[in-house]
């Protein structure tokens, strides 16, 4: 009642309503859930300043202190603001953006004394939800935002309902999230799907991707293997073929300067000759997942023999997309593990594959020079030998080389990893006249069993040789199998001793361990290809499922609409609650009340017949005789004993509608 | 047709103690319909707003045998049940009934009593009887306890636990008087000197007559649909620890139907239902929060259920 005076008093201003103090813990909730998992990214000074707000406000509600005053949160907002410009060099774009939301999410709980203010907070809460999905489109942080919209709702239904035992506010929240979940699902079916993203992204969204670089020095393929993240995932229709025939193929590097590898650029304008291609055993079918690399190789099987569409095949056999895979994809190839390529190779790649810098290395020069007088394979022969029956060692972390360093790797440290081994290789072949390039890309992989993925990780990058001999082809040789076979048939792990350094996901020794890794990994992949990769195409394949052949966008957002339509109905039937039987002394009454609503004053809904009766006298004494008799024989007839005369009472009710004197006009 | 006219030995009641007892009719009121139902009543509010004057007006218009005990922390309960002492004439043991044998009883403060004490009263109320070694003496018919508890103090008082608030049909709060009535109360001094004056309005037996009809007054199947869908909100509401008890809904049965009856209606309405809720519910109820739901609360509560 007084609050009704006090707004009465003030006419249009609504008296701002107050923040309960304990609503504040929830908000301070919402404020860590929603800007927390940004501190991996920001800045570190702004995490800090972020939970240093935060538990300032907390220590603050705890004490029951005064908010600081308002120069000084003005003085703090133009600071950080100017330490984000400064940091980023703009306020524009990804990152500052977010950074600058994570700000106005610690600092508004400062001046947060007003439900309005908390409101505000819960609004900017779901949309800095959002944010986290241009960082990551993982399960946890699709679980986490789960958490995080379950806590936001809670929180609204907290601030409106009042202090309310946890479980009681969690489980409205559930159920108001449950009940938006067929909408979700209906909408993520059938919104019609534009193929890549829906906004373009800036320029440095791809700068943290992982994979095979398009040139090689020493150590750049053993700091990938470091990582235990997959590179793609592949599934053969057939059998998987050995383990020792699993060659991934990468970039091809035929350019030396003496220390790096590169892909040399194709001579003169001519067209690239097409590679060709004799495969000497069945084509294997398979589709490989792969994750972005934001390269242009699909690191295909040695050699594939189809092709998914929108690729091809470089002249240095290796499929290369299009343009370069930017999102996760799936591509779909046959390749046969023995073939012969390019027996007809041309000159000008030929004439790369024995080039050499200069006058550097003289004493592999003169190793190779013994070997030139016999033919291509005795050769490549006598240096695998080598390989295998001198003191050479396989190891992740080699010794630092020299300017000479194919000298000082292959006649002093004699220690190396698989490019090392590459490179001496193809040096020491070209050195004795031998076509020989290096071929980077990934060996092996492990299959799941849970869902019967092959998966390639970054820890099973590889680096080969190949050599051209006349007649044959390109023939591939791995120096790496000749110093430690292990590599190959058991993969990296087995090959390496101990005490090197590798991800603890590959070197996982316990069964259920491992089991946990292959299931949680088989989880992502399904989230990958049905959540992230629901791509038009995808879109078609569900639909087609439900017997919908041909559909376009049309019909989908027409069923869009029907089915949520549908849904809303089934909701509303569910949650409304059920209009009761009533009866003619009901509607009588209920007619009776919309009549005299008509004409200014209506009946408050738990307002009872006699109350109603008497404001109306109070407010409508013109009115008050006959409402006096209508709420006098409703509440007999409801109320009172039944008797013979209910018909009659009825009808004296519904008399009393008639009787009602004529509407006046509002401004008459 | 519902009469607003109230029965005749009613409306004289409410009139006469009116007089005394300014500007809290509706208090008033209440405290006849708790008695009308058979139910005892508790009066919470500070000292002297007249909590005792209500009770004694009351018992005295009603033409109830009166007594008063002011409940202090070293009360025992033979302080209020009485005791037996050895009669040296006649060898025996001979009862001296304590203040509880009485037709109104007015328990002042009964939560600086030591919850032993509470009890001892909380029982007789209940069982209608007296039971002390080993002999059971039954009480006056009827048996009325108007208990009064101090809200501000609390420091070294026993509150009631929530199994005794239950046995007290009604709670009222009697608030200050407005400007009008203390005026008038300043005026013509203290209310007490005319108690004496107040002369029984009823014959012996009548109230219980009364409280016949008020026990009959009819209840149709929407009027106790509408009391359960409140008794239920009760029991939803986020904000409650805990709804009404079925017990609690046959207390606000009838006290709703006693309201009916004072109003002189011969069947109960949404209306009385709304008007004795607070009243029933409040001492019932518990707030999430520990304390007891303000009327606020309770309006809402009552807000939430509709009538058509």
């Amino acid at each position: 009642m007084a609050k009704a005076v006090k707004a009465a008093a003030k006419p249009g201003t609504r008296p701002a309503v107050p923040l309960e103090h304990g609503a504040v813990p929830w908000l301070l909730a919402v404020a860590l859930a929603t800007a927390g998992p940004h501190f991996g990214h920001l800045p570190w000074w702004l995490s800090a300043l972020v939970g240093g707000a935060l538990c300032w406000r907390a220590w603050l509600w705890q004490q029951r202190r005064q908010l600081p005053p308002r120069w000084t949160l003005a003085l703090l907002v133009i600071g950080t603001i100017a330490a984000v410009g400064w940091q980023f060099r703009t306020l524009l774009g990804k990152d500052a953006g977010v950074a600058l939301l994570v700000i106005f999410m610690a600092l508004k709980p400062m001046e947060m004394n007003k439900r309005r203010d908390a409101l505000v907070v819960i609004m900017l809460g779901y949309f800095l939800l959002l944010t986290h999905y241009l960082y990551s489109q993982s399960i946890p942080t699709g679980l986490w935002l789960l958490v995080a919209i379950t806590l936001l709702t809670a929180t609204l239904i907290r601030l409106h309902g009042g202090a309310q035992p946890v479980a009681t506010v969690a489980r409205h929240a559930g159920l108001l999230l449950a009940q938006a979940l067929p909408f979700m699902l209906i909408l993520y079916l059938l919104f019609p799907r534009v193929s890549g993203p829906l906004w373009g992204l800036p320029q440095d969204a791809y700068s943290g991707l992982s994979g095979l670089s398009d040139q090689m020095a020493p150590g750049s393929i053993s700091r990938l293997v470091q990582s235990g993240a997959i590179a793609f995932r592949s599934r053969f229709v057939g059998d998987l073929p050995d383990q020792s025939d699993l060659y991934w193929r990468g970039p091809v590097f035929d350019d030396y300067d003496g220390l790096t590898w590169r892909t040399s650029k194709p001579p003169g304008k001519a067209p690239p000759q097409a590679p060709t291609i004799a495969a000497g055993s069945p084509p294997q079918a398979y589709t490989s997942i792969l994750e972005a690399h934001n390269r242009r190789w699909l690191l295909a099987l040695d050699v594939p023999t189809r092709l998914p569409p929108d690729s091809s095949l470089a002249p240095t056999l290796e499929a290369l997309a299009r343009e370069p895979v930017r999102v996760r994809s799936r591509f779909s190839f046959a390749s046969s593990v023995a073939y012969r390529a390019n027996v007809d190779e041309t000159p000008a790649i030929l004439q790369q594959a024995l080039a050499l810098p200069p006058r550097i290395n003289p004493r592999s020069r003169a190793l190779a020079a013994g070997w030139a007088s016999r033919p291509p394979r005795e050769i490549a022969a006598a240096a695998l030998a080598m390989f295998h029956d001198e003191d050479f060692h396989y190891t992740l972390q080699p010794p630092l080389l020299g300017p000479n360093a194919m000298d000082d790797f292959l006649f002093d440290s004699r220690r190396g990893f698989c490019e090392h081994y590459a490179s001496a290789f193809v040096f020491l072949m070209r050195a004795a006249g031998v076509p020989a390039r290096v071929v980077a890309g990934y060996q092996g992989g492990e299959l799941n069993p849970v869902d019967g993925y092959l998966n390639v990780r970054q820890s099973d990058a590889h680096a080969w040789a190949e050599i051209w001999i006349a007649g044959e082809g390109w023939l591939r040789f791995d120096p790496t199998v000749a110093v430690a076979p292990s590599r190959i048939e058991q993969g990296i792990v087995a090959a390496l001793p101990a005490g090197e350094s590798l991800p603890m996901v590959i070197r996982i020794d316990s069964d259920w361990l491992r089991e946990l890794r292959n299931r949680w990994e088989a989880a992502n992949n399904t989230w990958n290809q049905w959540v992230l990769g629901y791509n038009p195409q995808r879109q078609r394949e569900v639909l087609s499922r439900f017997g919908w052949r041909e559909p376009d966008w049309r019909s989908m957002t027409a069923s869009l609409a029907v089915l949520c339509g549908v849904a809303l109905l089934l909701v509303a039937l569910w949650t409304l609650p059920r209009r009761r039987a009533v009866d003619p002394a009901q509607r009588a009454w209920q007619k009776y009340c919309a009549q005299l609503a008509r004409r200014g004053i209506s009946r408050v809904q738990w307002e009872g017949p006699v109350a109603f009766a008497h404001r109306v006298a109070r407010e409508r004494p013109e009115l008050a005789a006959l409402t006096g008799e209508a709420a006098a024989l409703y509440a007999a007839l409801r109320y009172g004993r039944s008797d013979q005369n209910a018909a009659g009472t009825l009808r004296l009710l519904q008399e009393c509608i008639d009787r009602l004197p004529p509407r006046r006009r509002r401004n008459a | 047709m519902p009469a607003t006219t109230r029965p005749p030995p009613i409306g004289e009641i409410l009139a006469a103690a009116d007089q005394v007892v300014l500007g809290k009719s509706r208090q008033t009121r209440l405290a006849l319909c708790c008695l009308l139902a058979r139910g005892h009543l508790l009066i919470e509010d500070l000292p002297g707003v007249g909590k005792t004057t209500l009770a004694h007006t009351l018992a005295r218009l009603l033409g109830f045998r009166f007594a008063r005990v002011q409940f202090t922390s070293d009360m025992l309960p033979a302080d209020i049940l009485g005791v037996s002492i050895l009669d040296r004439e006649r060898s025996n043991f001979r009862f001296l009934p304590g203040p509880i044998f009485t037709q109104v009883l007015l328990a002042d403060e009964i939560n600086r009593a030591t919850p032993k004490t509470q009890s001892a009263l909380l029982e007789a109320m209940e069982e209608g009887q007296v039971t002390t070694e080993g002999e059971t003496r039954p009480l006056p018919e009827p048996f009325f306890v108007i208990a009064t508890q101090n809200p501000s103090s609390q420091i070294g008082t026993f509150p009631l636990p929530e199994s005794q608030l239950d046995r007290f049909l009604l709670r009222i709060e009697l608030g200050y008087p407005d400007h009008h009535a203390e005026r008038s109360l300043l005026e013509s001094g203290g209310r007490r000197e005319q108690l004496p004056a107040l002369t029984a309005r009823l014959a012996a037996g009548d109230f219980a007559a009364l409280q016949l009809q008020a026990a009959a007054v009819h209840a149709s199947p929407a009027l106790l649909d509408y009391l359960q869908q409140l008794v239920e909100a009760s029991r939803n509401d986020p904000r409650l620890l805990h709804g009404l008890s079925p017990r609690a809904a046959l207390s606000l049965l009838a006290a709703a139907r006693a309201w009916a009856f004072t109003d002189g209606r011969g069947m109960v309405l949404p209306e009385d239902v709304q008007a004795v809720l607070p009243a029933v519910a409040r001492h019932r109820l518990r707030l999430v929060s520990g304390s007891h739901p303000a009327a606020e609360d309770i309006t809402a509560l009552m807000r939430s259920v509709p009538l058509v």
